[in-house]
């Protein structure tokens, strides 16, 4: 069997993310949230909308087209894997993630407004804890958020306009702080939480993702800030490198998988 | 330099045989799997190739071990778990099969059960092994066997002809096979054969004469925990330190070393094991009392074993006969796609209903269908089945375990642990916590757990539970009248399954 054509599955990828945007993307912020070149990804949207899959609207003037996805493309469906099915293939990377870190672990999918949590695994201490299989996660104050903000939704321009609510006083407050740590997350492959939603608590998350660089989940290692930072607020080694190793291993089962 | 040592797990299971790699800690370094062919030679007949089996051993080891970066020398000791009551007898000279191994699923020998039963064996065969004759168990199967295969009866009585289940084959190939290999068995799958005496732990002269069998041809019987040799090939002078029936060994790997301490491993179908201490229970309920393990010299340490016939493969028959999900996990989706079961049971009776109710003429049914009902509540009830179907074994577990015990958790392990939605409802219908440790391979742990045991790798029992993390727990939290009302309503819906099928 020959392997998947990847210009496929990047277009593919561009439309799945111009369908979760709110507004319509600018050429880079495609280009920047998949990691693809501007030309290739121009290259992307301008047979796509010959085909008629997306439209271009300049209502910031000519020099600024922004892109959406047309009423016809819409037909494809939506959505990322199931996310129960991500779970499954997630149960022993997630356990051994946990194991290796003396961390706890969660798996998030993005939803419209907020990340939804789909897996939890204690920390393997024995201390009581409560699962938070359910619970939702903010996207601007949590590391689960940011990593899939930074790898997959409409950047900042999805939370544009609307209060960036604070959760402690670390909190990313504006929109320009946020822009500026989710190029971060880009540079770095994985986003932090360092008090932002819990004033002692972190967390420490990676993309997972799917075919064409679009992020379907993300994966989260939580503990005391203490545990996750060091003292000038560099995320500890050790952490990074188990985490991505996770995030990656969950990105080709994922591919396999949709 | 310490060489890193780790201990190596098989797990021969119906489909396929694994080998896992175990550190200090409990957690898996490596793991490397072959499937086999199941051969149906006629309805109701499920066979295996033991040779088959014996050479994805021979290359599994070796995989795992590169998998992992380590060669034998940094194996401490080896340890099996097996698929309990395949039968199989080979030839201590040419080291060869004399026919395939009649796995665990077949039920030929339903008329020679029934030839027991008819002919007031019953209670004998259950007052010395535990249990009433069935068709689970090898002694009837190696019974056929040795009525049906040209020369197996004459071969038995030379001494030329062994019998085993398959953790005697392994251990006698890996031990040498025709060249000294030893030929023993362990406790736990020796007694589901229905030849032991569950209080002495030997083969008892007066099952053998009831079913037949030559007393040369049998195995020694060992204790789970201690060294039956060292391999002479494959992975050659590391010591076989464990052997286990599967369930026994996902008993040990949970680390239920305390009377009351209990187990469900849930897969195609499910597998509750509740430690019951030095006291062999009685279970008018039909539960199986059973071995839990035996550690060394030490006492044998006895369980209540409750299966359930379908829990998972009700999922495979919603994905697969009805095609309304993808995959199994997606029946989750379907399922929280709706907030209750909308009045719907299902109860998978599919050939009949087995321990605690025993009505082999029960059909499946679904009951409370009306047209509010959508995929949704099926999915739902599809998995709360399971939820009641686990309900129904605590049951009965707790009337028939020794006084005093009663269960206060359950570890669960398998694959549907991976179903949020199932264990909270298990939780909230037994009503007690439901938790599950970080290893989910808690058959293959268990092997590990007790071959390193045997070889002084791990000190003693506390070490092996302070190994045991819990990765997740769900605790009870339906409302007590909504609990008596949905049980009230499944009872119902169970009695509506009986005598469906006519006598002939």
């Amino acid at each position: 069997m020959p392997g998947r054509i990847q210009s496929i599955e990047r277009a593919v990828a561009v439309l799945r993310l111009l369908d979760t945007a709110d507004q319509p993307l600018e050429l880079h912020e495609i280009a920047d949230t998949l990691g693809l070149a501007r030309t290739t990804t121009h290259g992307i949207v301008t047979t796509l909308r010959e085909l008629g899959l997306v439209g271009q609207i300049h209502d910031h003037g000519p020099m600024h087209g922004r892109y959406e996805v047309a009423e016809a493309a819409r037909l494809f469906g939506r959505g990322g894997p199931d996310p129960h099915e991500l779970r499954s293939l997630a149960m022993n990377w997630a356990d051994s993630l946990a194991a290796q870190t003396g961390l706890a672990v969660t798996l998030g999918v993005p939803t419209r407004s907020d990340v939804l949590v789909v897996h939890h695994v204690f920390r393997p201490d024995g201390t009581p804890q409560q699962l938070a299989v359910g619970q939702r996660r903010p996207l601007h104050a949590s590391a689960l958020g940011k990593a899939l903000l930074a790898f997959a939704s409409s950047g900042v321009r999805r939370l544009q306009g609307t209060e960036l609510t604070p959760y402690t006083k670390r909190t990313i407050r504006t929109h320009q702080e946020l822009t500026d740590a989710l190029a971060a997350v880009r540079q770095d492959g994985f986003a932090i939480e360092d008090g932002e939603l819990e004033p002692d608590r972190g967390a420490v998350a990676a993309p997972v993702q799917g075919p064409g660089g679009l992020a379907v989940a993300a994966v989260a290692a939580i503990g005391r800030r203490d545990e996750l930072f060091d003292g000038r607020g560099q995320t500890q080694q050790d952490l990074v490198e188990p985490l991505k190793r996770t995030a990656r291993a969950l990105s080709r089962e994922v591919r396999r998988l949709w | 330099m310490v060489k890193e040592q780790v201990v190596a797990a098989i797990d021969q299971g119906t489909t396929s045989t694994r080998c896992l790699l175990f550190n200090h800690a409990g957690r898996m370094v490596a793991v490397s799997q072959l499937e086999h062919r199941q051969h149906y030679p006629r309805p109701g007949w499920v066979e295996h190739d033991v040779m088959e089996i014996w050479r994805n051993v021979e290359r599994i080891v070796p995989a795992a071990l590169r998998e992992a970066g380590l060669t034998p020398d940094n194996l401490a000791a080896l340890g099996i778990a097996n698929q309990r009551e395949t039968t199989v007898i080979w030839n201590r000279k040419t080291g060869r099969p004399l026919a395939r191994a009649i796995t665990w699923q077949d039920t030929r020998t339903e008329p020679l059960v029934e030839e027991l039963a008819a002919a007031g064996k019953a209670d004998l065969i259950r007052d010395i092994c535990g249990m009433p004759p069935t068709t689970y168990f090898a002694g009837p199967r190696l019974r056929w066997l040795l009525d049906n295969v040209p020369g197996a009866r004459e071969g038995a009585e030379k001494g030329d002809v062994l019998f085993g289940t398959m953790e005697s084959w392994l251990i006698w190939q890996l031990t040498g096979g025709p060249a000294g290999g030893s030929h023993v068995t362990d406790v736990t799958n020796a007694s589901r054969t229905m030849l032991m005496d569950i209080r002495d732990l030997r083969w008892d002269e007066r099952l053998l004469r009831v079913l037949d069998i030559p007393r040369a041809m049998l195995p020694e019987i060992r204790p789970n925990a201690t060294v039956y040799g060292s391999c002479r090939t494959v992975v050659p002078g590391v010591p076989i330190g464990g052997a286990l029936g599967d369930q026994h060994a996902a008993l040990f790997g949970q680390t239920c070393f305390k009377p009351g301490e209990a187990k469900c491993t849930y897969g195609t179908g499910a597998f509750l094991l509740m430690n019951t201490g030095a006291r062999l229970a009685t279970s008018p309920h039909g539960l199986i009392p059973t071995i839990g393990y035996v550690v060394g010299d030490g006492p044998p340490v006895y369980a209540l074993e409750g299966s359930i016939a379908v829990t998972g493969s009700l999922v495979q028959w919603f994905r697969d006969s009805l095609e309304l999900i993808d995959t199994a996990p997606q029946i989750e989706s379907l399922a929280t796609s709706v907030s209750d079961n909308g009045g719907c049971y299902i109860v998978p009776a599919f050939s009949g209903l087995y321990a605690p109710r025993w009505h082999p003429d029960a059909r499946g049914v679904v009951v409370g269908l009306t047209s509010y009902v959508t995929k949704g509540h099926l999915a739902r009830a599809v998995l709360e089945a399971t939820g009641w179907q686990t309900r129904e074994v605590v049951d009965a577990m707790n009337a028939d375990a020794p006084p005093g015990l009663a269960l206060t958790r359950l570890k669960v392990d398998g694959g549907m642990t991976a179903n949020h939605l199932l264990m909270q409802f298990v939780a909230d219908v037994i009503d007690v916590p439901v938790e599950r440790p970080f290893v989910m391979e808690a058959v293959s742990l268990g092997a590990a757990y007790a071959a390193g045991l045997a070889v002084g790798y791990w000190a003693d029992l506390a070490v092996l539970r302070s190994n045991w993390h819990r990765a997740g727990l769900w605790e009870p939290k339906m409302d007590a009248d909504l609990r008596i009302v949905e049980h009230d309503n499944w009872n119902r819906a169970v009695e509506r399954t009986y005598d469906w099928v006519r006598p002939a």
